[in-house]
């Protein structure tokens, strides 16, 4: 159906840490510098055309991991290749026309847009960045991106301020403005959690419209399994930084292996007549990433433990073909 | 099942500089003792005015100017502001949605809930001491954390102590304003668990309001759906699910992608929701809704009733009577 050959992104082993923000005082005291492993080790290979979802929870990682592959952060550690170009630490003009190819959508279209300005200028800014058209000929392609996300007449839109528009509509204002130096790669930020929920769909099928026009890959981040199985052919699910489980998305529902994963799907609400289910539910919550578990990072929280699950750390291993997981049960 | 509640042509406006906003413009519904009624709509259906208008917490410029509320023969929207402290926390007590904001950081955990007790009641504080470490373990909170500050626990764990505080005083309803909505999934299926194994435990009646109908069919018997400040309809989970009659919820069920959806491609509802200054005439969904017809755009449906399932469409105005 997809044709998914070659990989268009990949990182391999890919580390970034924060260091905590300490007061003055606890300087003095403590010169032990303490950091948030926000990702810690991170292999991953994104195929030309496809869309690749990441989901977990809160603070698990898949934020920064996202704004890593693009660029907005520098890594710590590990390696980014974009179509086999090692692009971890490029700087400068080499980085700008990177820009071009890869993009990112951020979640809040109420704090992405500019609002002195007017939404076709917004729009039309990067091409003009990168030297691609101006003046009318900027212009006509704004119009014609404006005519594609829906946002009709387009002529009255391009002259609109941010404020002027509803949450659905910044979020299209924001994807043309992604879409509109036809990008190869677009990171797409949770684009739908901020918008009504009767909208979300329209989004999440005019991602899919574009991404068919645009030959565009996708990396669709998301706490929501649900909309990552309708969005996407491959899921990865992080937990504390790490990948525990990256499957083709029907592979991954179907047969889900890692305990986290398992948890995860069985703690979705189901609508639907009460019928009693068997819920696999992990005690307690997330536990801090400046510390986190020796072993299985999951170890503490999971029903399914073993000896060994809190002194060594599980690898990320193909169990079946095109299914990895990272769990001493396989 | 007793009648606990009875709202009946309930109407919350808010008079601001921009016009009248109407929030909520003639709602009727009823709870039952032990019921849980999940109230569901989009942001700016009128769902969170209609709760806080059961706690007589309506901020200004907002205020109660039609229809009666009826909580177990009290008239709550004639009560003065004595009488309502009175009620509120007491009998009707109430959830929010974001526990990080809504606990004093100031405050020990266990003084939250002692003050709670000893406004209501006059009883020596070993005894409101020793209730409140009971109401923290029904909730699954260990009794060593009593002297915590609410920024040493975890955003579960604070919705947790929102939970204690609300079942303290054994209300006879819960009103809960997106209660899951802050949290991970998985602290959400174990805050959805715990509120439901309480329910049972003291059968207690909550009003849940949610925008996300998979959470709130986990919990409640019945759902009632809110457009543009008119409820479009309610009846129990099952019906809701198996045979929407409204056309919005029937569009809203299709809309969210579910997990195990019986639809094999998501369906959008065109448009957006309307502005509750000028609301459309005639039906508020008739601008969004493929099957509007003349007098949906000028007049407004009647709210019809076959056995208990409640709907507001002139699709179904000439059908059941």
């Amino acid at each position: 159906m997809i044709r998914m050959s070659r990989v268009i992104i990949s990182a391999i082993n890919l580390t970034k840490y924060f260091p905590v923000q300490r007061g003055f005082l606890e300087r003095l005291i403590s010169r032990k510098l303490e950091y948030i492993r926000a990702v810690d080790g991170v292999d991953l290979e994104i195929k030309e055309e496809e869309t690749f979802a990441l989901v977990g929870e809160t603070g698990c990682g898949k934020t920064t991991t996202g704004r890593l592959l693009v660029r907005l952060l520098e890594p710590t550690g590990g390696d980014i290749f974009f179509r086999g170009i090692r692009i971890t630490h490029i700087k400068g003009e080499e980085l700008r026309k990177l820009r071009r190819h890869l993009q990112i959508i951020f979640q809040d279209p109420y704090a992405s847009l500019n609002p002195r300005m007017k939404i076709g200028d917004a729009i039309g800014h990067p091409l003009e960045i990168h030297d691609i058209a101006k003046g009318r000929e900027k212009r006509q392609i704004v119009l014609e991106m404006l005519e594609k996300v829906g946002l009709t007449p387009a002529e009255r839109y391009y002259e609109l301020y941010p404020h002027q528009l509803s949450g659905g509509e910044r979020q299209r204002v924001v994807i043309s403005r992604a879409m509109i130096l036809k990008p190869d790669f677009i990171v797409a930020d949770e684009p739908i959690s901020m918008i009504d929920v009767s909208l979300r769909a329209k989004i999440l099928e005019l991602m899919v419209d574009l991404k068919k026009e645009f030959h565009v890959t996708y990396l669709f981040i998301t706490h929501d399994l649900a909309t990552a199985k309708y969005i996407s052919d491959r899921i990865a699910v992080m937990y504390l930084g790490k990948i525990v489980e990256l499957a083709t998305t029907d592979e991954l529902f179907s047969n889900p292996l890692h305990p986290y994963v398992k948890a995860l799907i069985s703690a979705i609400p189901r609508p639907g007549p009460k019928a009693e289910r068997e819920r696999l539910l992990l005690r307690g919550e997330i536990p801090s990433p400046i510390n986190p578990p020796s072993g299985c990072r999951l170890h503490p929280r999971c029903p399914f433990k073993i000896r060994i699950c809190s002194k060594e750390e599980p690898k990320l291993l193909e169990k079946e073909r095109g299914h990895y997981v990272a769990c001493h049960l396989y | 099942m007793k009648c606990l509640l009875n709202i009946n042509e309930l109407k919350v406006y808010y008079f601001t500089r921009r016009g009248v906003v109407r929030a909520v413009d003639g709602v009727s519904l009823n709870i039952s003792r032990g019921e849980v009624l999940g109230l569901v709509g989009e942001s700016g259906s009128g769902k969170s005015t209609l709760g806080i208008s059961l706690l007589g917490l309506v901020p200004p410029p907002g205020r109660v100017v039609g229809g009666s509320i009826i909580f177990d023969g009290i008239e709550l929207t004639k009560l003065s502001a004595d009488e309502f402290a009175k009620i509120r926390g007491r009998r009707i007590s109430m959830i929010f949605q974001d526990p990080m904001t809504s606990l004093n950081p100031l405050m020990k955990i266990g003084d939250h809930l002692m003050e709670t007790i000893m406004i209501h009641e006059n009883i020596p504080k070993n005894e409101a001491r020793e209730r409140s470490i009971k109401a923290l373990e029904e909730v699954g909170i260990p009794p060593e954390r009593f002297n915590d500050y609410p920024h040493q626990f975890s955003g579960g764990m604070r919705q947790r102590v929102m939970i204690a505080l609300a079942i303290l005083l054994n209300p006879d309803l819960i009103i809960a304003d997106e209660p899951t909505t802050a949290l991970d999934v998985i602290v959400q299926a174990q805050i959805i668990d715990l509120l439901n194994n309480l329910r049972k435990q003291y059968n207690m009646s909550i009003l849940l309001i949610s925008h996300d109908i998979g959470v709130v069919s986990e919990i409640a018997d019945k759902i009632a759906v809110m457009y543009a400040g008119h409820l479009v309809e309610m009846a129990d989970v099952d019906v809701i699910f198996k045979d929407p009659l409204h056309p919005y919820t029937s569009a809203l069920l299709r809309a969210v992608p579910l997990i195990e959806s019986k639809y094999e491609k998501l369906y959008y509802i065109p448009g957006s929701p309307p502005d509750l200054v000028n609301p459309p005439k005639g039906c508020r969904f008739h601008p969004r809704c493929p099957h509007a017809t003349d007098i949906c755009r000028t007049r407004e449906p009647r709210t019809v009733s076959i056995e208990d399932h409640i709907v507001k469409c002139w699709m179904y105005c000439d059908t059941y009577e």
